[in-house]
């Protein structure tokens, strides 16, 4: 066990766990930072995406230890005072079927119009192809994308 | 839908229980016991906030004018949670915004709470449209006898009791002098018109949705309660077999693993109740559970199916439908027809075992209390099921088990079957603490109640007129029963009512024949269920037999459903299983498959001229009661297939919430995706061989269709389901549309070009 400072959603947050213990984990067992999910516990479904400086990371496959002072930012992190503006696209195209795996996507899709404003389809095919739904909305978070582009996220 | 088995008592057990239910609403009690119904004439209007006005289990309406609804069917995607509340709400005349929702834990008192089976609206649709007019009456009763003006000087708007006058009462305020009324018979209330409708068939967000896009919703993962530690569990990798030895030596010694022990395993068949048996290793948080169960050593034994092999058993079974098997319906004579026929198309087709795969693998909370009572927090779609099958695990009575249900990320059948439950409860009294259970998503794949791999082979004659006069139909698959009962020898008649015997086409000489195959793995429903198989050969053969006269894939269609009729295959078939309610209520009318097939055609473009390597692509299929057919676009590209438009035209009834209609739709197609592109289970030596999103492929973004539309067929029948009619169609639709771009013909699933 190893004493840790996080930077998690602009607070300093300290926890006791073994180094190797992956952000997911450390975020949703001790932290009570439940938004964040875990689907595969190898970073091939997305659930968990969270920002790391700002980029898109799988927080099951990222252990504790490699983080040192870089700023996390979970779905509990965004728009905590107004609604984010992907978030705003995700309730104009009622988007969520089951919900499970939507803190993922908007994370992915918040990262991805940082990078580029207006994406294209295969931007977003791209951008989006590390997060799966098995609901299966995938048309609406194409739209919901659009929508936020448009309206100059 | 499951079909009927040992473990599957609580299905027609609930189902009686609600007849019963519903049946006391004539005399007076709608859907059960009405809470606060004393007459007391003395009672006036204090405005009191704390008041409850709650005549029947499912609406109360506080002093506040607060309305809380019982969502009494688990959320798991399809908007239930939203779309029955909102039936209530638009009868009672209720603000939404003044809604709140209740998640009911599993009770008998509610009625049915198997979320299964797309029948969740259909069953409820009626009677929670008469609970809501009820409060609606009895309010109105209330403000008048305030008033003391004749009732029909009142009328209810928006949250107000309102009369001619102008003068008004809101709800909250007549809740007191309405729980002292008597309840009123079903007879006395008027149900709305359907133009007066605000929220029925209008369009209603989901009332979760802002929780889900903030992170804020609880899914069963998600719940906490004090001094939780986390469970896992090593399984051996085939199903029912138990272990030899076991060191957990090296997993004891980790920080934080508080226990490591012996489950013991139920032999297969199993059933669906009975936990699969292992390692069970128990740690204060899941990382330190999940590194534990690594390092614990075990040497498994073998069981009786140790030798299932899924490739071998397909081809056994692709063997077995070129013979007759056992025939379930029969009319005219399929084997002379065929032998007159001018032509004849046939054609193998496979199916493999699929896995469920839900986004929140299986997980529970469970507390054994000291006094004997077990409380459950999970995602759950049958919360009665488990309360029966915990209190059966643990030896103790059913109402000591309070099974509360959480939002469910997504099911599609895994969770109404209580296995996972059943283990997080056994721990918990194990230990004597509080636990959470997580089911890896290694877990999840590997031991899955997994759908029926499946062979057929349909044989279609064609007579020297172009006439189809031949059906021969042959399906084997192992049965659902067949992880309950070593007895299930193969198909059941209510599995091929999901596509065999409801064959819906009007041709003279009919043979559909079941085929014998045996359960080697645990096998479960899995949405939409054996229609998945079954819509997938008719729709492809379909196309073939349209090919062969040189028809419009449509117009072919159009041809075989024939003349307008109501089919009774209760006459064709014995046991005939029409999705558990009679064909008088809810008849196969091919006028209305008919008019699903046309509205497709209008709309979708059809026969438009597509450019070299795209290609247009039609099925339709009837199940869960619901018409639906389809029309996939493709485009083909160096074996790469992407999906820019897939139209549906559905006949459900009346649409209840549309846009919750459309989402199962849009998802449905995308659920057909991964079925038809991505997904397969293979089995050697007992064991499964994919174990995670890495190797078990669903649809991802550039897979699923761009765009899907839904054109609803508009009438004002009753309800019928949505969650797993849209996935059946839409599998040969793009079978059918890669032939048209690439002249290859698709037989066996996932499609590999």
């Amino acid at each position: 066990m190893e004493k840790f400072t996080l930077n998690i959603n602009d607070q300093k947050l300290s926890i006791e766990c073994a180094p190797d213990t992956p952000l997911l984990w450390a975020l949703r067992d001790q932290l009570g930072l439940t938004g964040t999910k875990y689907g595969c516990g190898i970073a091939v479904c997305g659930s968990c995406t969270v920002h790391l400086d700002g980029t898109a990371v799988r927080s099951c496959s990222l252990p504790i230890s490699a983080i040192n002072e870089r700023a996390i930012t979970t779905i509990e992190g965004v728009g905590k005072d107004e609604l984010h503006p992907v978030q705003k696209a995700w309730i104009a195209e009622n988007v969520p079927q089951c919900g499970f795996c939507q803190s993922g996507q908007i994370m992915s899709a918040i990262a991805l119009l940082e990078q580029n404003q207006n994406p294209s389809d295969a931007d977003i095919d791209q951008a989006m192809s590390g997060n799966i739904c098995r609901c299966g909305t995938y048309v609406r978070i194409r739209s919901a994308i659009k929508n936020a582009a448009k309206n100059n996220v | 839908m499951k079909p009927n088995t040992s473990n599957n008592k609580l299905f027609k057990v609930s189902r009686r229980d609600f007849v019963k239910i519903g049946a006391m609403g004539s005399t007076g009690l709608i859907l059960g016991i009405p809470l606060a119904c004393k007459q007391n004439k003395n009672t006036f209007l204090t405005g009191r906030e704390d008041a409850v006005f709650a005549p029947n289990v499912y609406i109360s309406i506080l002093g506040t004018g607060e309305v809380q609804l019982i969502a009494h069917r688990s959320e798991m995607g399809t908007g239930i949670r939203t779309s029955l509340p909102l039936v209530m709400a638009d009868e009672m005349e209720a603000d939404w915004t003044k809604v709140s929702i209740i998640q009911a834990i599993g009770d008998a008192k509610y009625g049915d709470q198997n979320t299964d089976g797309s029948y969740s609206v259909r069953m409820f649709y009626h009677p929670l449209r008469v609970a809501g007019a009820t409060v609606k009456l009895m309010l109105m009763q209330a403000a008048a006898q305030e008033w003391q003006v004749d009732i029909s000087e009142c009328k209810a708007f928006n949250h107000e009791i309102v009369h001619s006058s102008g003068k008004s009462f809101g709800y909250g305020y007549l809740t007191e002098k309405a729980a002292a009324l008597p309840i009123p018979e079903e007879s006395e209330v008027t149900l709305k018109d359907s133009k007066d409708f605000k929220f029925i068939s209008k369009e209603t967000v989901i009332y979760d949705l802002e929780d889900i896009v903030t992170g804020k919703a609880v899914y069963g993962l998600d719940k906490q309660i004090p001094d939780l530690k986390v469970a896992v569990i090593k399984r051996n990798p085939e199903a029912g077999a138990g272990l030899k030895s076991f060191n957990s030596d090296n997993a004891t010694e980790i920080d934080g693993v508080s226990k490591v022990y012996k489950m013991e395993a139920t032999a297969f068949p199993m059933g669906f109740n009975a936990p699969l048996g292992g390692i069970v290793v128990v740690a204060n948080n899941t990382w330190t559970a999940l590194k534990a169960r690594d390092a614990v050593e075990v040497v498994w034994k073998k069981g009786i199916n140790a030798g299932y092999d899924s490739n071998v058993f397909m081809e056994q079974m692709q063997r077995s439908v070129q013979k007759k098997g056992h025939v379930k319906r029969q009319e005219g004579s399929a084997t002379k027809a065929l032998r007159e026929a001018a032509k004849v198309i046939e054609s193998d087709f496979m199916v493999p075992h699929l896995a469920h795969s839900p986004m929140e693998t299986p997980c529970a909370v469970a507390r054994y209390n000291a006094d004997g009572t077990c409380e459950i927090w999970a995602p759950v779609q049958s919360p009665q099921w488990v309360q029966q099958a915990v209190a059966a695990a643990l030896g103790i009575e059913e109402p000591k088990v309070i099974v509360n249900v959480t939002l469910l990320g997504s099911a599609f059948g895994r969770k109404s079957k209580p296995d996972f439950v059943v283990e997080a409860a056994l721990i918990s009294k194990e230990i004597n603490a509080p636990i959470k259970l997580l089911w890896t998503r290694e877990d999840d794949i590997q031991h899955d109640f997994f759908h029926s791999n499946c062979a057929q082979h349909i044989k279609v004659g064609i007579d020297k007129n172009n006439k189809v006069t031949s059906w021969v139909h042959r399906s084997a698959f192992p049965s659902i029963s067949g992880t309950a009962s070593p007895d299930a020898k193969g198909p059941s008649s209510d599995e091929l009512c999901m596509g065999v015997l409801d064959m819906p086409f009007e041709i003279e000489n009919v043979s559909c024949e079941a085929l014998d195959a045996n359960a080697q793995i645990r096998i479960g429903w899995l949405r939409s269920v054996h229609n998945i198989n079954h819509a997938f050969a008719i729709g492809s053969i379909v196309d073939q037999v349209a090919q062969a006269r040189q028809m419009d894939p449509i117009d072919n269609m159009l041809d075989l459903l024939g003349s307008d009729r109501k089919i009774n295959f209760a006459a064709l078939v014995e046991g005939f299983n029409n999705y558990n309610v009679k064909l008088e209520d809810y008849p196969c009318d091919t006028q209305r498959f008919k008019k699903v097939v046309q509205l497709v055609k209008e709309k979708s473009g059809w026969g438009k001229s597509l450019p070299e390597g795209q290609g247009m692509g039609f099925a339709a299929h009837r199940s869960f009661l619901t018409y639906v057919a389809c029309v996939v676009e493709v485009e083909v590209d160096d074996n790469n297939i992407k999906i820019p438009m897939v139209h549906y035209a559905i006949d459900c009834g009346v649409p209840v919430n549309p846009d919750r209609i459309r989402a199962q739709f849009e998802g449905g197609a995308a659920f057909g995706a991964s079925l038809a592109l991505k997904s397969e289970i293979n089995v050697k030596k007992g064991a499964v061989v994919e174990d995670n999103f890495s190797n078990y492929h669903v649809a991802r973004m550039a897979d699923a269709p761009i765009n899907t539309a839904v054109h609803f067929v508009e009438n004002e029948e009753k309800p019928t389901g949505v969650g797993e009619p849209p996935v059946p169609p839409f599998i040969p639709a793009l079978c059918n549309a890669i032939f048209m771009a690439t002249g290859k013909r698709i037989t066996r699933l996932p499609i590999k070009l």
